[in-house]
């Protein structure tokens, strides 16, 4: 049970029904739909791109607490931070969730952290990593579309 | 009425059962995907392994012999189960998905033409939607779909209104895996004969939980799945109307479906051989017969009051929750239960009912035109069997409760 109070913690609750940087960027530079057709989780990423900077970020779309809460933390995450910087926030977050046995990053990680709870449920790790894989490919110039399946 | 309905020593033949899963007593409610297998099952996989092993239909040493009895046995008891006017009807497949497929192809590709039209309904599971349109990419057919109803209903006057001298096949399915209605496909058969088109029940989930007679539906095709059956994976059934497959030309070639090769002609096999190339899944076969014998000693009409109950049960207890919205309320319909829960998304309920040992499905469950009409993304769904009680129901609205208050 505890397990799940970790999952579910307060603060990822309140990134789901107040998600931040939920909003259309009208000066967007690059968008990308991030979709996980297993479950239904489907956000639009949009950013603001200036040479290596991520100078804005929103995003829309619905899906589960989890997605949601991994998406809102990421637009705060990575806002302001270059495209390299960002790489390493991905490069962490993905081993956090993914090898929960290796060290964590805290530096790098910071308030994601909150998330490295999904470790312990697998059929949930897509749920946490589908809008670093959209915005991955976003500022890799690949504007579309991925999917977690 | 279902008073003498021993659910806890019906439980007993189903080791999978007594289970914990996180640390909590199984809670078992994902029957639409798969159903558990009861020993029965169980031992008569292991029980070929060990004793009769061996090829069917081409060996004339004794295990051979054997197996192949234990294989046609269970063909017997699968037509006797659908009341399928012959042995030859019962082509043994991998499964529904592979029983539409071998009908879209072969059937199909044969007698479909351009500017043919196709009919399935807005209910079906992708793996009777999907077959059709690569048909209709492949011939130039069109495919019509019947509308749902906001109780989750075929609105068989639209349906009456597609049907036209065009219309060269119908396929529906009888109980929805999304919603649980069952639809009066006898009714859809007979309107779809009198235009002469074709019609293919997709029986996955209605072979399991009714009795089944598809003489009396009338269907050309009845697809279903040993796996959701009680049987195991890897087997399934395609029954066709013998004077139908007898104009088929056969889905896969090579052995077992030939009668004589030789380098200038293969002329095929009878029926229903014709239509099944290569080793089959004998032990799954035997272990379908298995099942269908233990799913007879219980008896459909037995299983399927009981089940009526579980539902009457379970819809009584979701409608008590304020913010549960159930999908599919047709006064005609299978033990399903397919909810959301106010804005919290179905994957967060799994996960939750999960830590509490309770197995449900989340998502579209392979029916996304189903979740569109709604305009929801996904649903939570428990579907029911005759080994579950009431008891566990209650399990599950706890469990609800605890989804509720996470979220609060
Ligand atoms: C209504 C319906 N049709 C077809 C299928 C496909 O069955 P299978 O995956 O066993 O081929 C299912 C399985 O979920 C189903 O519920």
């Amino acid at each position: 049970m505890s397990d799940l109070s970790y999952l579910y913690q307060e603060i990822l609750l309140e990134h789901n029904s107040k998600p931040r940087n939920y909003r259309i960027l009208n000066d967007a530079t690059v968008s990308i739909e991030g979709h996980n057709p297993l479950c239904g989780d489907k956000y639009t990423l949009q950013i603001k791109l200036e040479k290596d900077t991520i100078v804005d970020i929103g995003f829309q779309g619905s899906g589960c607490a989890i997605s949601k809460a991994s998406t809102s933390m990421l637009t705060e995450r990575v806002k302001g931070k270059t495209t390299s910087e960002a790489f390493s926030v991905f490069d962490a977050f993905h081993m956090m969730v993914t090898e929960p046995d290796k060290d964590i990053d805290h530096d790098l990680l910071e308030d994601l952290e909150l998330l490295s709870g999904v470790s312990g449920y697998p059929a949930r790790i897509k749920c946490a990593i589908l809008s670093w894989h959209a915005l991955r490919e976003a500022i890799e110039g690949e504007s579309g579309s991925v999917s977690t399946e | 009425m279902t008073d003498g309905f021993k659910v806890n020593s019906i439980r007993k033949d189903f080791p999978i059962l007594s289970q914990t899963v996180n640390g909590k007593p199984l809670v078992y409610l994902d029957n639409a995907a798969t159903s558990q297998k009861p020993q029965c099952v169980i031992d008569s996989l292991s029980n070929y392994y060990q004793t009769v092993n061996s090829n069917v239909h081409r060996g004339v040493h004794t295990l051979s012999q054997l197996a192949t009895d234990d294989y046609e046995a269970a063909r017997s008891k699968i037509r006797s189960f659908i009341n399928a006017g012959s042995d030859q009807e019962i082509i043994y497949t991998r499964g529904t998905t592979e029983s539409i497929n071998l009908v879209a192809y072969s059937f199909g590709v044969q007698n479909i033409r351009s500017g043919d039209e196709i009919i399935i309904s807005g209910m079906e599971h992708h793996s009777n939607i999907v077959p059709w349109q690569l048909l209709c990419e492949q011939t130039g057919a069109v495919l019509r779909i019947i509308p749902i109803t906001d109780s989750g209903e075929l609105d068989i006057n639209q349906y009456g209104a597609l049907l036209s001298d065009k219309t060269k096949l119908v396929s529906v399915v009888h109980q929805s895996n999304a919603l649980g209605t069952i639809n009066s496909v006898k009714e859809i058969t007979a309107m779809a004969h009198s235009l002469g088109a074709v019609v293919l029940v997709d029986g996955a989930q209605s072979a399991p939980h009714m009795k089944v007679d598809v003489q009396d539906i009338g269907c050309d095709f009845f697809a279903f799945s040993g796996h959701k059956l009680y049987g195991p994976t890897g087997i399934g059934v395609l029954y066709g109307k013998s004077e139908v497959l007898d104009n088929m030309v056969p889905y896969q070639s090579g052995g077992e479906m030939i009668k004589s090769v030789t380098f200038d002609k293969t002329i095929f096999n009878v029926l229903p051989h014709k239509f099944e190339a290569g080793t089959p899944d004998i032990a799954g076969a035997i272990g379908l017969g298995a099942a269908i014998d233990y799913v007879n000693d219980i008896g459909l009409d037995a299983i399927n009051s009981y089940e009526s109950e579980l539902l009457a049960y379970g819809t009584a207890k979701l409608e008590q929750i304020a913010s549960l919205r159930i999908i599919g309320t047709s006064s005609h319909k299978g033990a399903v239960l397919s909810f959301t829960l106010g804005d919290i998304h179905p994957h967060d309920i799994g996960t939750i009912l999960d830590s509490e040992g309770i197995a449900i499905r989340t998502g579209h469950h392979c029916a996304q035109p189903v979740m569109e009409r709604y305009g929801i993304p996904a649903t939570a769904r428990a579907s029911m069997s005759f080994y579950n009680t009431k008891e566990e129901i209650d399990t599950l609205v706890t469990g609800i409760d605890r989804v509720l208050e996470v979220f609060s």
